[in-house]
């Protein structure tokens, strides 16, 4: 056997190893970015690689700290909630301007908040985090009140995501399409110089910019005077952008590239995202996944571990847990998520599948056939399910693939015309068990009726920490054991980061704050 | 003359309605809902109220019977209104418009490129008195049909861009950044120019007039240039609009690798938002350029053999 030995690497805190080590302002970081979706506004953008821009742009009430998941103060100094998380006030910092000159202060959070719902289902995030609102309330100018119908102890966090960053009043009017087309306005450390849809998007540094996050190392303006996102949707174009010195910094790291840049001197940043992991949900309507055994069965024929070094990029871990364990409130369920071969083929022999003639398992005249729907949004979805459709039949199960464009995502969803679907969530709330699989939402998985609805429920009216984490933990473990979702692999978000770049950091959803990044050899 | 030209631009407006409708038909039949798209793009989509989805698709027409909604759209077609961008709320004409130039840029710099060089490249293979030479000459053409446009660019972006960097590897701005994705979409173009006329040349060369042409002492030099190459490039030409065509998809899978922002790119992300307008006004566009080309390639050819205009009226001159 033998053992290669890594070079490198590490527990490196922020990026870049050589030159000088105190920061400097000034300088364009140029970032690559696979994708464009066609819109600036923060709100309403789902992906990513617009994320990445337009989260610049946007100050939020709060922030998250990734290393605790703790919620800190931004543009909020200070904040209440009541004892059944309905009422949450927030007390605005003083001094805090829009670019276009105008104050932020608590009517210019009533109406952006306010304005949401009307963006509709174009900004689904935003107008979920705020679904169920009663009233939203300007109490004097710093402080403003949202009230919700039902407990929504969630909201704090959404308050930090990009989805929620305020925007100034004028923006507020304008309609969702405008917003998109003509940019917002916002009171971030960026403003929006240029956007050349398919192409690039241009950031330039908001001078007299004095109101920063908790978290963030340095006071008052970015380091950098501008930021240009370049769009390169081919990756070896990426990739070699990078080597050669024509970008700073690229997004979406292959496994197969990741070599070259390491050699090219590039620093890989990685981070695992938050949410719900990479996994098989199943119908649980169907006749055949109604069966917990056949779930269950699924569950412990999968390797894992096989999935996570084969096909995802390097250090990705296998699921542990149906949140990753970057969510706040996670727990290690390991042992649970174990693969046992074995131990699927006697849950199926038990519960009367029996092998046929081709090895795949038959119960009264029907063969233990299944088909997996996935969307062409990542490169690495089908490696993965070539792999599992193996690892399935070694325990009897038959599977098939069945590809369909990302457009069809919520039909098929809402349709319920799937039997196990492959995806994943990205949220550093541990809420977003309650968005996939309560039964009184959307429930797309078609979970039964069981206590785990009243425990998500509870969690979502729960302040206290320890007692929510308990909550949490507790639908996790319902979740997995009855394997209403089959968690299979975190999904890694890997930057490459050249090395004159220093502290390009992640936030608390994985995605980049670019306030405190800065650049070596900038006169 | 007249005639000739009425007629085909009778032809061209038929094609372009038979693009348009069957665009049209094509995309309301495909599966997936554009609604769902533009509520649901990206991969972390949150639960989608239904409602929200109905009026959303009420808003565009998606609601109306499919005949009501065809009639409805070709009336504002008609008129130069393409209907707005699903995706991204811009009309579909501003879209179009906006990246047009670049692809058309792109194109005729590599049409232009691909008759330079293979024109060259037959020439020279059957000028070449030299077997070998010959031999090696009119291997490459093969050889640069059956290679992937993709893999040109990558390979020249590794070369000129990564490994030496003389050009941009992305991007619109400048001559510079235009080099390497013309030489690549010039490629194929070029050796097929170069199949069709070597071949052209070698059989004309074969001709008893070409014979004669030499009898009298024409050089070498002059009968291949004066009196094969005019009635060789014949078949060339007609290819030529043909190639256009092969240009425009080409340019798509180039304007991707060299991150470029163009007909192509809209095509591409139009295409997987199911942005129906916009792959529409794509449509109808690609075979405007098309017909335009072919119109013009038509009018070319009495230029150089009268004898087309001419044949519908007196089919007897065909005889020769």
């Amino acid at each position: 056997m033998v053992v290669l030995t890594g070079c490198g690497g590490g527990d490196s805190a922020g990026s870049g190893a050589g030159g000088s080590s105190t920061p400097k302002s000034g300088g364009t970081l140029t970032f690559a970015v696979g994708s464009d979706t066609g819109c600036t506004d923060p709100q309403q953008v789902a992906s990513n690689d617009s994320i990445y821009s337009v989260r610049q742009l946007v100050d939020s009430l709060t922030d998250q700290d990734p290393q605790t998941g703790k919620i800190v103060p931004w543009l909020a100094e200070s904040w209440d909630i009541n004892e059944d998380a309905t009422t949450f006030t927030f007390h605005l910092r003083d001094g805090v301007t829009f670019s276009d000159g105008t104050p932020l202060d608590a009517e210019a959070v009533k109406a952006d908040f306010e304005a949401v719902p009307d963006l509709g289902a174009l900004a689904g995030l935003a107008t979920g985090y705020l679904a169920g609102v009663k009233k939203i309330t300007a109490d004097d100018p710093q402080t403003v009140t949202v009230t919700f119908a039902q407990p929504n102890a969630q909201f704090l966090q959404a308050t930090s995501t990009h989805s929620l960053g305020i925007v100034s009043r004028a923006s507020s009017k304008l309609s969702a399409q405008d917003r998109c087309t003509k940019g917002i306005v916002g009171s971030g450390p960026f403003t929006l110089a240029e956007y050349a849809a398919n192409q690039s998007t241009t950031l330039k540094k908001r001078t007299g910019y004095a109101w920063g996050s908790s978290l963030w190392k340095k006071q008052g303006e970015a380091y950098l005077d501008q930021v240009v996102f370049k769009v390169l949707p081919e990756a070896g174009v990426r990739t070699g952008s990078l080597q050669s010195g024509q970008v700073d910094a690229i997004g979406n790291v292959g496994r197969a590239d990741e070599s070259a840049l390491e050699a090219a001197g590039v620093s890989l940043e990685a981070r695992a995202n938050p949410g719900v992991v990479f996994g098989l949900s199943p119908n649980n309507a169907h006749p055949i996944l109604k069966d917990a055994a056949v779930r269950q069965a699924i569950g412990y024929a999968i390797d894992r571990k096989q999935i996570a070094d084969t096909v995802f990029n390097t250090g990705t871990e296998p699921a542990t847990s149906v949140l990753a364990h970057t969510t706040p409130g996670y727990e290690d369920l390991s042992g649970k998520l174990a693969f046992d071969l074995d131990k699927a083929k006697r849950l199926l022999e038990d519960d009367g599948w029996s092998a046929g003639a081709d090895g795949i398992r038959e119960k009264d005249g029907k063969k233990l056939s299944l088909t997996i729907t996935w969307f062409a949004n990542s490169p690495t979805n089908q490696p993965s399910l070539e792999l599992i459709q193996q690892q399935l039949r070694q325990a009897g199960i038959a599977v098939e693939l069945q590809q369909n464009e990302i457009s069809q995502f919520a039909t098929i969803l809402q349709t319920g015309d799937f039997e196990l679907a492959w995806g994943n969530v990205t949220r550093a709330d541990p809420d977003i068990l309650r968005t996939q699989f309560s039964t009184s939402l959307a429930n797309f998985y078609q979970v039964p009726e069981t206590d785990l609805e009243k425990t998500l429920t509870q969690q979502a009216g729960t302040i206290d920490e320890a007692a929510r984490d308990e909550l949490v933990a507790q639908a996790q473990e319902d979740l997995v054991e009855n394997a209403y979702t089959v968690p299979v692999v975190e999904l890694q978000t890997k930057l490459g980061v050249a090395q004159r770049v220093h502290d390009l950091n992640f936030e608390a959803s994985s995605r980049i704050q670019l306030h405190d990044t800065w650049l070596n050899g900038v006169e | 003359m007249r005639r000739y030209v009425i007629r085909r631009l009778v032809q061209a407006v038929g094609v372009l309605w038979a693009a348009y409708t069957l665009s049209f038909f094509i995309l309301v039949l495909l599966p997936g809902d554009p609604v769902s798209a533009m509520a649901g793009a990206g991969a972390d989509s949150a639960p989608v109220d239904p409602a929200r989805l109905e009026a959303l698709r009420h808003e565009y027409g998606f609601d109306q019977p499919v005949p009501l909604q065809y009639l409805n759209h070709l009336g504002h077609a008609l008129i130069g209104d393409l209907g707005d961008s699903v995706a991204t709320g811009r009309p579909v004409t501003q879209l179009i418009t906006q990246a047009l130039p670049q692809t058309l840029l792109l194109t005729a710099s590599a049409l232009t490129l691909a008759f330079v060089l293979g024109g060259g490249l037959a020439l020279a293979a059957t000028f070449s008195s030299r077997p070998g030479v010959r031999q090696l000459l009119l291997s490459l053409p093969p050889l640069g049909v059956s290679v992937p446009t993709f893999w040109i660019g990558l390979m020249l972006v590794q070369f000129f861009s990564f490994r030496n960097q003389w050009f941009p590897a992305f991007g619109n701005d400048g001559l510079k950044g235009l080099v390497l994705p013309a030489v690549t979409l010039a490629v194929p173009t070029g050796a097929q120019i170069a199949l069709v006329l070597a071949k052209s040349l070698i059989t004309t060369l074969d001709e008893p007039y070409i014979g004669t042409a030499r009898a009298k002492g024409a050089g070498r030099r002059h009968v291949h240039l004066r009196h094969a190459l005019r009635n060789a490039s014949l078949p060339a030409l007609t290819v030529a609009g043909l190639l256009v065509g092969q240009l425009m998809a080409n340019a798509v899978v180039i304007e991707t690798v060299f991150s470029r922002n163009g007909l192509g790119r809209v095509t591409q992300s139009a295409v997987n938002t199911q942005d129906i307008p916009v792959v529409q006004g794509v449509v109808v566009y690609g075979a405007l350029v098309f017909v335009v080309v072919n119109l013009l390639v038509d009018l070319v050819y009495p230029a150089l053999d009268p004898r087309i205009v001419l044949a519908p009226r007196r089919p007897v001159v065909a005889a020769a």
